[in-house]
């Protein structure tokens, strides 16, 4: 009863690599038309399923640069100077098993990581060439949005959840009618407009992709430069993660996207650069189909094969 | 072609399952299991029997008229007649205005102990401050606010007579009754603030909000249900203590204004509640009119049991709408 026994746990521990095993096979989507004809390596490359991005953006533009960035909570690395630029255009997705530093990088981008108190960064983040540590964190924050894992609308109505965005703290409160242009606008960016029986439809009443889709749209009505997606669909069916895909591919044309994803699939699917993460090191940063179909470390190449993670 | 299978037809929607072959209960748990639903049947005869004997009795004395009229004492007899119009505003009274105090201080004590924190060992010495005040008896709450309240300081609270401060009016009694709310509201919103995740605050943030305008905006909003709730039964204790009210509210049965001003003199002066008004009717009380004291009780029951049903609304609200975790 061979299947009866559970697979053996790998790991990797420091540099050191393991060699590749030939009992298991690269775990992968079953190969449709599109990815079988761009795939010409399919031995040794990633089997990914369609690419939803047309092509690739001609008009990337460098929006926030990373540089020899470390963090650390208390003395746990959880960033090791790591290096990268976002562009906007383009669609930056982070990979990496668990525990390796997608989402710590991804919180220092809009300096979420402060809110933990014994974080120590190291290194510089620019946005338009204005280093962000000099910035106003709540200014930087509405121009680098972020979208959660879990959908978190505010209990309240639709509308009330993007209005809270628009309306400035401390100014004196705009009146709803100011307001619905752009709510719905930002609602409709998110593709969600269409589907609300109301604006006034409680928030958490929304189904689960719907949700996701609102916060996206609520991180989109701030008009962020660079819109950050921390495992966006982890906790959604695959409808609403295709819709929500379709939505990210859309977008990067007016932002910059991040998003942390444990699903390599996805990251295939819509990202034009991608970044292999592993114990808080970049160990490979380049364009998506690089990094999916000829990955040049050895690391990279098992981890997108699913030998490991 | 169908790829949907139909489900395999079990027992019958109702039927009890029990696996076949599952050996019974020892007799030791099944004595307990049967001591426990006797106990819990008792606990339920208990309320029971307090709402029933309360409404029989109550039904039984409850006059329209009482509502509508204030205790009067017969000189001659020395025995108080009329209804407890005063004590029932004077209830109503005395709890908005200690809840008044006890709610925004008792929010916003919450918000800085679940939000804020900092510094650590003062949040300790605060939280066990709270805790110390739920566990002090309220006669001891009363005597401290005699000693508070009678200094020449706080004498514009009460009535002062040349240079002397009487230390008991509504203000005084409001203010302690205030520290008996106090504890239930803070403990109850500040689990309401603490079971909202983290990523909604995160969320927020990452919009960019300050924590101020997240706490009021978002987690304040959220914890509705547990500030209704906190209110509730802080205002439920309130309503029901009678030793700060014998003590601190001077114990006349009407409202025994001090100064002129309409409003104002009613809080500075002196009055009874409904607690106070049936210990006074009760058999062992100097009025001894046990059928007033009953329909007293019965009114005082009927509002704490009315709160009572609103927090559960209240809390099986919130449970309706929430985040996945």
């Amino acid at each position: 009863m061979e299947f009866m026994k559970p697979p053996p746990i790998r790991r990797l521990t420091g540099s050191e690599t393991v060699a590749p095993s030939h009992d298991r096979q690269p775990v992968a989507a079953p190969p449709n038309g599109h990815g079988a004809a761009n795939g010409n390596g399919a031995a040794t490359a990633f089997v990914g399923a369609q690419r939803r991005r047309v092509a690739a953006s001609s008009l990337a533009i460098d929006r926030m640069q990373v540089e020899e960035l470390s963090v650390a909570y208390g003395r746990k690395l959880a960033v090791d100077s790591v290096s990268l630029t976002i562009r906007q255009g383009e669609v930056l997705a982070l990979i990496g098993p668990s525990g390796c530093g997608k989402t710590t990088l991804l919180r220092s981008l809009n300096r979420l990581t402060e809110l933990n108190q014994d974080v120590t960064l190291k290194g510089r983040i620019t946005l338009d060439e204005a280093d962000i540590a000099k910035l106003d964190p709540t200014a930087l924050r509405r121009r680098v949005t972020m979208v959660f894992q879990q959908p978190n609308p505010f209990p309240m109505s639709v509308f009330d959840n993007i209005a809270y965005v628009l309306r400035e703290q401390a100014a004196r409160r705009p009146k709803r009618g100011a307001l619905r242009g752009a709510v719905r606008d930002a609602l409709s960016r998110a593709g969600l407009l269409d589907e609300l029986p109301d604006l006034d439809h409680p928030a958490l009443k929304l189904s689960g992709g719907q949700q996701q889709r609102l916060c996206i749209a609520r991180a989109l009505a701030a008009n962020p430069e660079v819109l950050l997606l921390d495992e966006p669909c982890s906790a959604l069916d695959p409808q609403s993660t295709q819709v929500i895909e379709d939505l990210i591919v859309k977008l990067r044309e007016d932002v910059a996207v991040v998003i942390v994803t444990h699903n390599l699939q996805q990251a295939y699917r819509v990202a034009d650069c991608a970044g292999f993460m592993y114990l808080g090191e970049l160990v490979e940063y380049g364009g998506a189909t690089q990094l999916f179909r000829a990955p040049r470390q050895q690391r990279t190449k098992e981890y997108v094969r699913g030998e490991f993670g | 072609m169908s790829a949907i299978e139909l489900p395999v037809p079990g027992p019958a929607p109702g039927a009890r399952i029990r696996p076949p072959e599952s050996p019974p209960w020892r007799l030791r748990d099944r004595l307990g299991l049967g001591l426990a639903w006797l106990l819990g049947l008792l606990f339920c005869a208990v309320a029971v029997a307090i709402v029933l004997y309360f409404l029989v009795q109550g039904i039984k004395y409850v006059r329209p008229e009482l509502f509508v009229t204030n205790p009067s004492v017969n000189a001659s007899t020395s025995v108080a007649t009329g209804g407890f119009l005063d004590p029932l505003l004077g209830t109503l009274l005395v709890t908005a205005l200690a809840m008044s105090i006890a709610l925004p201080v008792g929010i916003a004590v919450a918000v800085w102990l679940s939000e804020y924190g900092r510094p650590a060992a003062l949040a300790r010495i605060a939280e066990s401050s709270i805790e110390m005040i739920a566990g002090t008896p309220s006669i001891v709450l009363a005597l401290f606010g005699v000693l508070l309240f009678e200094s020449p300081a706080l004498g514009f609270l009460s009535r002062m007579s040349g240079g002397v401060v009487y230390g008991r009016s509504f203000f005084a009694g409001a203010a302690m009754l205030s520290l008996v709310g106090l504890p239930l509201v803070v403990t109850n919103v500040r689990a309401g603030l603490q079971a909202i995740p983290n990523h909604v605050r995160e969320a927020s943030y990452a919009l960019g909000k300050t924590k101020i305008a997240t706490t009021r905006r978002v987690l304040l909003p959220a914890a509705r249900p547990s500030v209704l709730t906190g209110a509730m039964l802080g205002a439920g204790r309130v309503i029901g203590d009678t030793a700060i009210i014998v003590v601190l509210l001077g114990g006349t049965l009407t409202f025994n204004s001090a100064g002129s001003v309409p409003l104002l003199s009613t809080l500075q002066g002196t009055g009874a509640t409904l607690t106070y008004y049936v210990f006074y009717n009760a058999p062992t009380g100097e009025g001894n009119q046990p059928g007033k004291a009953y329909a007293a009780a019965f009114v005082l029951l009927a509002i704490v049991l009315a709160l009572n049903v609103g927090v559960d609304v209240a809390t099986r609200r919130s449970r309706r709408l929430r985040w996945s975790s």
